[in-house]
């Protein structure tokens, strides 16, 4: 029998469309099919300048597209931006796992969760909010810094945040993890060996679950992740509930990261430089473009035109929640890329579907989807 | 008298029939007038206004979440946006069982026929609220992949604009419906199907 | 001794003797990109795969770029990774300009699969030998490859009120329409 996991279904991760074959309730076949979100965003950067192309993909996603142009130019950050990018890309990191985890046990019937997670999730986005004007995608990191500075009051409000939230995730696990429901459910369920893991192109907690220390921010550090102390957690088996795990324990680990990348901001100041001066590329600061000539000439280039990079290519990854999220530019001189093609985790760890779940049960491949953790926007960009 | 009505009211809810013919001939003026019950008119307003109340605050959304804007409707749902103040205590899967479609994110060419199908799988009455900019105009994305605008293929009761809407704007466009349902005219029994002349 | 990207090279130059590799020059290529040819790019990622001091295990990711008014047309781009020496490498091949093919990888890597099945579906190079080359992100009966430099972008031109020549005016009753005053429990 042929089944159809439309594109629209009750479990919330977007419009992906799943055939299976069925024997019963054993799955014989799975063929995820996708497209249904299908944005255009690779052609459509081609026609942007790179300041441009952010907006388009935050909708997709946060980090990575400025750390790839910040290759591209060979320019890098200054240390106090780095620290506070880190400190808002590993507070995105858990709400991120926020959605994941409620999302997933709403799945598996574990309604609760779902509005606990949503619960912390507030207060990451009235962060964002106070920093930027908007909750999700807030565009605030661009080409050699920050849009702007960050406001008084936001290192108070994160720190209030990371004190309370190992008293949250012990609340998810004290609700879950020694559940016999969800040890049922999870246990066993969906396994995936490392071997698998590593031919089928998974990153992230998909490959960490399996056994496999991989992780970009040891191992191909950026933005300063080498000066930070935390430990990634592994799994051993490989099945969902040692996703479950991992994720469980990254989001311990990015408490730890923040507190260390709040107090580093405080030891650079509370206000200080947001930009890099290196006006070729980075828009100069307000006060200098009223009262200098080259600062803005600059900007009224930059503004208008974009900046113009060097003839060449550059590929940066980041290590997203979901995995290993990069982007490559081919650069022909121009304010606008000449090719943007993103690598995205998601798109990847889907692949691994069918390996998960052929010969298992149908209730199976919504664990198994949930515990892959992912984001339509990424695989159909 | 049927335009101007069309004008005065252009809240008119989906499946409102169309007024019917003026009556050539004496008797069946007064067979029109009997039909529409001048005994009965107080009670059919009321009927009509509780009608109304009980689909505008019962209302049961197809959480068409696609993309970004499905995070914020999922936040509705959380403790902070409470949705189920409004009636929204579900979020129906099938669209048999909603009534009201709330499209939320950028339609593609390839899922566009899909939200057709799920709007015409939906009993009447329902409603469409098109969240977010790229389900009313296509959005940030205007290239070869996006739908620009959802009110291409669907008609729209309430646009909330927003990239993406905070939860707040979701509950305001909710709101106004739930005005515009109040003030629509309800038909309350089966269409009335347009009867040949001089059949009882 | 740490792996390098020059000693990558070498390696692959040592063990394909015949075969015209051509590292990619530039002012600003930030990885160390290789150039082979399209027909032994099965042979080329088999021996980076196997090799025990190479061991590029996993793919990384697979791309087309279409560099129009330059021939070759087509550039397919292969990122490797090597987990146990923490290494990047790029591979590139240049198919031909009409009726591109190259070899498929996917015996290779397996999670190659998708991403040709992508470079297909963007650019319309053929994958010889994938067990199941149809589009994937864009509907399947969609005519034409993207993202290819002389496909349009599809935009459409957006109507505002001083382009749109006949259109209708809003009634003037909506403008007579108030919202309702709704009392809050708070109020």
């Amino acid at each position: 029998m042929t089944l159809n996991m439309g594109p629209q279904h009750p479990s919330t991760h977007g419009v992906l469309r799943i055939a299976l074959e069925l024997d019963g309730e054993t799955v014989l076949r799975a063929k995820p099919i996708i497209g249904y979100l299908h944005t255009g965003m690779e052609k459509q950067a081609e026609y942007k300048t790179y300041t441009q192309s952010i907006p388009q993909t935050d909708r997709m996603d946060y980090l990575a597209p400025m750390l790839a142009a910040e290759k591209l130019l060979a320019i890098e950050a200054p240390l106090r931006v780095q620290a506070i990018r880190v400190m808002l890309v590993e507070l995105t990191r858990i709400s991120s796992h926020c959605v994941w985890l409620g999302t997933h046990a709403l799945d598996i019937g574990a309604m609760t969760v779902f509005f606990y997670c949503f619960r912390e999730r507030e207060k990451v986005l009235s962060i964002y909010d106070q920093v930027s004007g908007q909750r999700m995608m807030s565009s605030y990191i661009r080409v050699g810094g920050l849009v702007m500075d960050i406001p008084d009051g936001l290192l108070d409000r994160c720190q209030k945040f990371v004190d309370e939230m190992p008293a949250h995730i012990d609340e998810y696990e004290k609700l879950l993890t020694k559940n016999p429901i969800w040890l049922a459910r999870t246990q066993g369920v969906a396994p995936l060996t490392a071997a698998q893991a590593i031919a089928m192109g998974a990153t992230g907690p998909t490959l960490r679950g399996s056994g496999v220390d991989w992780d970009l921010r040891k191992k191909q550090p950026y933005s300063g992740y080498d000066s930070y102390e935390f430990e990634v957690p592994r799994g051993t088996n490989g099945d969902a509930f040692d996703r479950y795990q991992v994720r469980i324990q990254e989001m311990r680990q990015s408490v730890r990261i923040a507190h260390q990348a709040i107090a580093r901001v405080r030891s650079f100041g509370e206000r200080g430089e947001y930009r890099l001066r290196d006006f070729k590329y980075v828009l100069p600061p307000k006060e200098e473009v009223k009262t200098s000539m080259e600062a803005l000439i600059h900007h009224f280039k930059i503004v208008a035109h974009g900046f113009f990079p060097p003839v060449g290519e550059a590929y940066q990854a980041v290590e997203a929640p979901k995995g290993e999220l990069g982007f490559y530019f081919v650069s022909d001189g121009t304010p606008r890329p000449w090719r943007m093609k993103v690598r995205s985790p998601s798109f990847i760890n889907l692949q691994s579907l069918p390996t998960m779940v052929e010969g298992r049960m149908v209730a199976d491949v919504i664990t198994a989807i949930g515990s892959l953790d992912i984001v339509l926007g990424e695989i159909d960009r | 008298m049927a335009d101007d009505e069309r004008v005065d009211n252009p809240f008119r809810v989906l499946g409102q029939p169309a007024p019917p013919a003026a009556p050539s001939d004496e008797p069946e003026a007064i067979r029109d007038e009997v039909e529409k019950g001048i005994l009965f008119t107080t009670v059919e307003n009321m009927a009509g206004w509780a009608v109304n109340q009980a689909r505008a605050n019962a209302i049961w959304p197809l959480g068409f979440g696609l993309a970004c804007c499905a995070i914020e409707m999922m936040a509705i749902l959380g403790p902070r946006f409470d949705v189920s103040r409004f009636g929204a205590e579900v979020m129906r899967s099938s669209p048999r069982q909603a009534d009201l479609m709330i499209v939320a994110g950028r339609v593609s060419l390839k899922m566009a026929p899909v939200l057709r199908q799920l709007y015409d799988q939906m009993p009447d009455p329902k409603w469409v609220i098109s969240m977010g900019a790229c389900a009313s105009c296509g959005g940030v994305f205007n290239n070869y992949a996006i739908l620009q605008g959802v009110d291409k293929i669907v008609p729209v009761d309430v646009y909330v604009p927003g990239c993406p809407p905070r939860p707040e704007s979701l509950l305001h466009g909710i709101m106004k419906l739930q005005e515009k349902i109040l003030l629509s005219k309800p038909e309350l029994g089966p269409i009335p199907r347009p009867r040949k002349r001089g059949v009882a | 001794m740490a792996l390098t990207p020059e000693r990558v090279e070498e390696r692959l130059r040592a063990a394909f003797p015949g075969m015209s590799i051509k590292r990619q020059e530039g002012p600003a290529v930030r990885d160390h990109t290789v150039h082979v040819p399209a027909e032994k790019i099965v042979e080329v990622c088999t021996f980076l795969r196997d090799d025990p001091e190479l061991q590029f295990v996993m793919l990384s990711w697979v791309g087309g770029v279409d560099l129009m008014p330059r021939t070759p047309r087509f550039e397919v781009v292969y990122s490797l990774l090597s987990i146990p020496n923490n290494l990047r490498f790029t591979l590139k091949v240049a198919p031909n300009d009409e009726n591109p093919r190259v070899p498929t990888v996917c015996g290779v890597w397996p999670t190659a699969n998708w991403h040709e099945r992508e470079t297909y579906d963007f650019y319309g190079i053929e994958f010889v030998g994938h067990p199941d080359l149809t589009r994937i992100l864009l509907p399947d009966q969609w005519v034409g490859w993207p993202l290819r430099k002389d496909s349009p972008l599809g935009y459409q031109e957006v109507s505002f009120t001083h382009n749109t020549p006949n259109r209708i005016k809003p009634s003037p009753s909506l403008t007579r329409l108030k919202p309702k005053k709704v009392k809050y429990r708070a109020q």
